[in-house]
């Protein structure tokens, strides 16, 4: 069993696997259950200032988009910050962390934009021993309207200027979460590094309405015949979530922060790919909150195995495909595939050929008696007939050696050469 | 009652009141709306897909199971209708492994078709419940059309020529309409009055005229409905059965599969229903097994059916002789009949073991015997009670001769299923249209 051992800015956890800041890690039960399955950390949800706690809606919090067998795969929710008194979700902290000494336990917080909130609150937390602190710069829904939450993320200025202040009135490492409903995440990655953040975790969820209800119109979740946007979360925001991931990974400004990967986790192989994506470790919520706290066990088992395989140790896997991440104008564009289709695999249900035909390139062959060809001549390699086909391994782009012609375009397969020397490009200088 | 499913003789009553409600219910229960679209999710609604050329209407399968998917059972049972009119009835008794589900990628793929029959109930049932039936009868043509049989191709060729608006009056021999639906196939898989509720959900499209009890050559002759009318459709069936031509035949005890069938299916108190302790079934068809798995249903103590050929020429198919086997029928093949003993009313079959020659089918010489006190001949059926004057193709009418169109069992072409006869039934319907439109 390969070690997942974790340390994440300085916070030892013995594995990688944390749960987010939501519903979850509400209370002691909550937390202790998560521990007692085998979640190396949590980051508690979300305490807001002293004062009467905030309130929730009494009607559905969670909206959700399902598969066929009713496989949820996207989740939204309407739920706010903890809506306990602060004072007794400090108390449980402190007696949380008194008992599992070996997992991580951070605080999450949203407090108003202003020092002195700032100050009180992480005055108030001191005496927990919790490991660091998580700055609620995302959530979309509810806090926004009042100041907080994505309201602050959505201004790189605001965040590093609170980040600055928790840095100065705390000792804690402090993680910075960042909101996705914005335009580029590399500016609030770096705002938040030029406060002093220690690491920056994403994503939170993304505005959204699940659906609607076709019989009232009411948006859903629907709360007395109305709704309103939610955060979304789940297996389907999971691509976006990479992508900002790796963004923050690559960016010459924040190489090198430390991230905390969240969105959409919810196998071993989806937490893989965020540390191979530049992620430390990985923060879990809508697959805890679909299937309980024993999946992790699962995780567990997963990457053991998957670095056991790979001979690697947990901290060779961060980061390293991060170099592989670059921009379109750098993409080889001598690298030239044709998609081959297996015809012992092939089931001729025709897939291929339907969505080639209708909406490709006319690439694909059909035969009277339902045999699938590809025209290599056509083939542009986009790749649609492999994501349509439903047999796996059945169609596979296959690269024409370095010297064969593209029966497509009668040109020899040269060395690597991409956008910014193409003859096309018209931003190209010309060479004398 | 005192008898049991060891009680000698035909007799009724050899099972508590309460397993005939359990041995007759459906055979393969309607999914639920869950059900449904799970099983939906499966169909990879592929490019010019092969399910619609195996089935004899080209329903678009895809299609349907698409608006099932998409919470539309409506939608999906209108696409199912448009081409099959019984198309309730088909998703029941259809020989789906063998027609659309055999074609389909997944059967090919891992085994395990999409459940298109099963879907296909799923919407007509839904459809149906909901009292939709999203036909119309078309503008008053003028023109009278006279169906004779209203079994499937009748009645399908009587609602296709309603669409189009031409007056339709059936004439049916029997008391009921639905043909074999209503007669002919084995309850379990029409249940609760399935057969007649499609008939009167059917004929509710109007223009259509049903008279029962009026057979054709008896109460009426064929060139009364050719002078009465403006195009007459034969949708005859097979009323004749072949005899076995083995000594002892006319022996009480030894009863046509079709009958019994038919009988079962309009006895309304199956406990009833006599029943022989040792049953043989001869034959290899549907009706074989259709004949034999109600008669074990029924409390007969061994069931066995006899086929002259081997078991790859079975007519049955696989998954109908599987559902034999697992109700406890035994089926041997292979063997034929030659005498059938008993004083008066069977006691005994022998049958002899054959052998496939170049000259035919050949017995080995070799016989055995097979105790029983009631014997099911399941065959075959032929043409018999046509008019005469008809041209006949290998012993059935041919489809079309002046303005008289034939489909389903008794027509030449195609093989004898319900849903071929209800593609013909149709499709003779869409001809005499343009016939009486020229």
């Amino acid at each position: 069993m390969a070690n997942l051992s974790s340390e994440f800015v300085g916070i030892k956890s013995p594995n990688p696997f944390w749960l987010a800041s939501a519903p979850p890690t509400d209370k002691q039960y909550n937390v202790e259950r998560a521990f007692e399955a085998g979640w190396g950390g949590v980051v508690w949800k979300t305490l807001g200032a002293e004062g009467p706690p905030v309130v929730n809606v009494n009607g559905p919090r969670y909206g959700a988009i399902w598969g066929a067998d009713r496989r949820l795969l996207g989740l939204n929710n309407i739920e706010l910050i903890t809506d306990r008194p602060l004072e007794v979700n400090l108390r449980e902290i402190k007696a949380v962390k008194r008992k599992w000494r070996d997992r991580a336990l951070v605080i999450s917080l949203m407090v108003p934009c202003d020092e002195e909130s700032w100050k009180d609150i992480l005055h108030r937390i001191e005496d927990t021993e919790a490991d660091g602190v998580e700055l609620n710069f995302g959530c979309p829904h509810g806090m926004a309207e009042r100041g907080m939450g994505s309201a602050v993320g959505q201004v790189p200025e605001y965040i590093e200027m609170v980040t600055r202040w928790v840095k100065q009135h705390s000792r804690m490492p402090c993680i910075v979460k960042l909101t996705p409903n914005i335009t580029d995440i590399r500016k609030p990655a770096e705002a938040a590094k030029r406060g002093g953040a220690d690491a920056v975790s994403l994503i939170n969820t993304i505005n959204s309405i699940t659906s609607v209800n076709l019989d009232n119109f009411s948006p859903e979740p629907s709360i007395d015949g109305k709704g309103t946007h939610g955060g979304y979360c789940g297996p389907a925001v999971k691509p976006i979530a990479l992508n900002m991931v790796a963004e923050i990974a690559r960016n010459p400004e924040t190489r090198g922060l430390p991230i905390s990967g969240i969105g959409g986790v919810t196998t071993w192989r989806d937490a893989a790919e965020f540390l191979a994506l530049g992620a430390g470790n990985v923060q879990v919520c809508t697959a805890a909150m679909t299937y309980g706290f024993k999946i992790v066990q699962e995780m567990i088992s997963g990457l053991s195995q998957y670095l056991d395989d790979k001979q690697i140790g947990l901290s060779d896997l961060v980061g390293r495909a991060v170099p592989n991440v670059t921009d379109w104008q750098y993409l080889n564009l001598n690298y030239v595939t044709k998609a081959h289709i297996d015809q012992d695999a092939c089931i001729k249900c025709g897939r291929c050929y339907a969505a080639c035909e209708d909406t490709s390139h006319q690439a694909i062959a059909m035969s009277a008696d339902r045999t699938f060809t590809v025209k290599d001549e056509e083939c542009v390699a986009c790749n649609l007939c492999v994501n349509v086909c439903p047999v796996d391994n059945c169609i596979t782009m296959v690269p024409l050696a370095k010297g064969a012609v593209d029966p497509r375009t009668g040109v020899k397969v040269g060395d690597y050469a991409n956008w910014t020397t193409h003859p096309n490009n018209p931003s190209v200088q010309a060479a004398e | 009652m005192s008898n049991s499913p060891l009680t000698p003789g035909i007799v009724p009553g050899r099972l508590p009141a309460e397993a005939y409600a359990r041995n007759f219910a459906d055979h393969e229960p309607a999914l639920d709306r869950h059900e449904a679209r799970v099983a939906a999710d499966r169909c990879y609604f592929c490019h010019d897909a092969p399910c619609i050329t195996a089935c004899p209407t080209s329903i678009d399968i895809p299609l349907f199971i698409r608006q099932i998917a998409t919470g539309t059972p409506e939608a999906a049972a209108t696409t199912i209708w448009s081409q099959n009119i019984l198309g309730g009835i088909c998703a029941r008794v259809c020989p789906t492994e063998t027609l659309c589900e055999e074609a389909c990628v997944r059967e090919a793929a891992e085994g395990k078709p999409v459940e298109i029959g099963r879907l296909q109930r799923y919407a007509t049932d839904v459809a149906m419940a909901k009292g939709l039936h999203p036909f119309t009868r078309g503008t008053p043509t003028g023109k009278r059309v006279a169906v004779v049989g209203a079994g499937p191709a009748g009645l399908a060729c009587a609602h296709r020529l309603a669409m189009h608006g031409h007056d339709v009056v059936i004439y049916e021999r029997r008391p009921k309409a639905g043909g074999l639906n209503e007669y002919g196939i084995a309850s379990y898989k029409a249940t609760n009055g399935f057969a007649q509720k499609e008939v009167d959900w059917l004929l509710s499209i109007g223009g259509i005229e049903l008279r029962c009890g009026v057979e054709l050559g008896r109460d009426v002759t064929l060139a009364e409905l050719e002078a009465g009318y403006d195009a007459v459709f034969l949708g005859i069936g097979l009323a004749g059965v072949n005899a076995l031509r083995a000594a002892g035949e006319d022996k009480a005890g030894v009863r046509d599969a079709v009958d019994f069938i038919a009988e079962l299916r309009q006895t309304a108190d199956l406990s009833t229903l006599p029943i022989g302790r040792d049953v043989v079934v001869i034959g290899g068809g549907m009706t074989a097994v259709d004949a034999a798995v109600q008669s074990k249903l029924l409390g007969a103590e061994t069931v066995t059916i006899v086929y002259r050929r081997g078991q790859e020429k079975m007519s049955a198919s696989a998954y109908e002789q599987e559902h034999a086997t697992s109700a406890g029928v035994r089926i041997i093949c292979n063997a034929m009949p030659v005498a059938i003993h008993g004083n008066g009313a069977v006691r005994e079959v022998e049958f002899a073991y054959t052998q496939e020659t170049p000259e035919g089918l050949k017995s080995t010489g070799e016989t055995f015997r097979l105790k029983a006190d009631q014997v099911f001949k399941a065959i075959g059926q032929t043409l018999a009670g046509a008019p005469e004057g008809l041209a006949v193709q290998g012993g059935k009418l041919a489809g079309h001769q002046g303005k008289v169109w034939a489909g389903g069992d008794c027509a030449a072409g195609g093989e004898d299923l319900t849903v071929t006869a209800v593609a013909e039934g149709r499709d003779a319907a869409e001809a005499i249209h343009k016939h009486l439109m020229a």
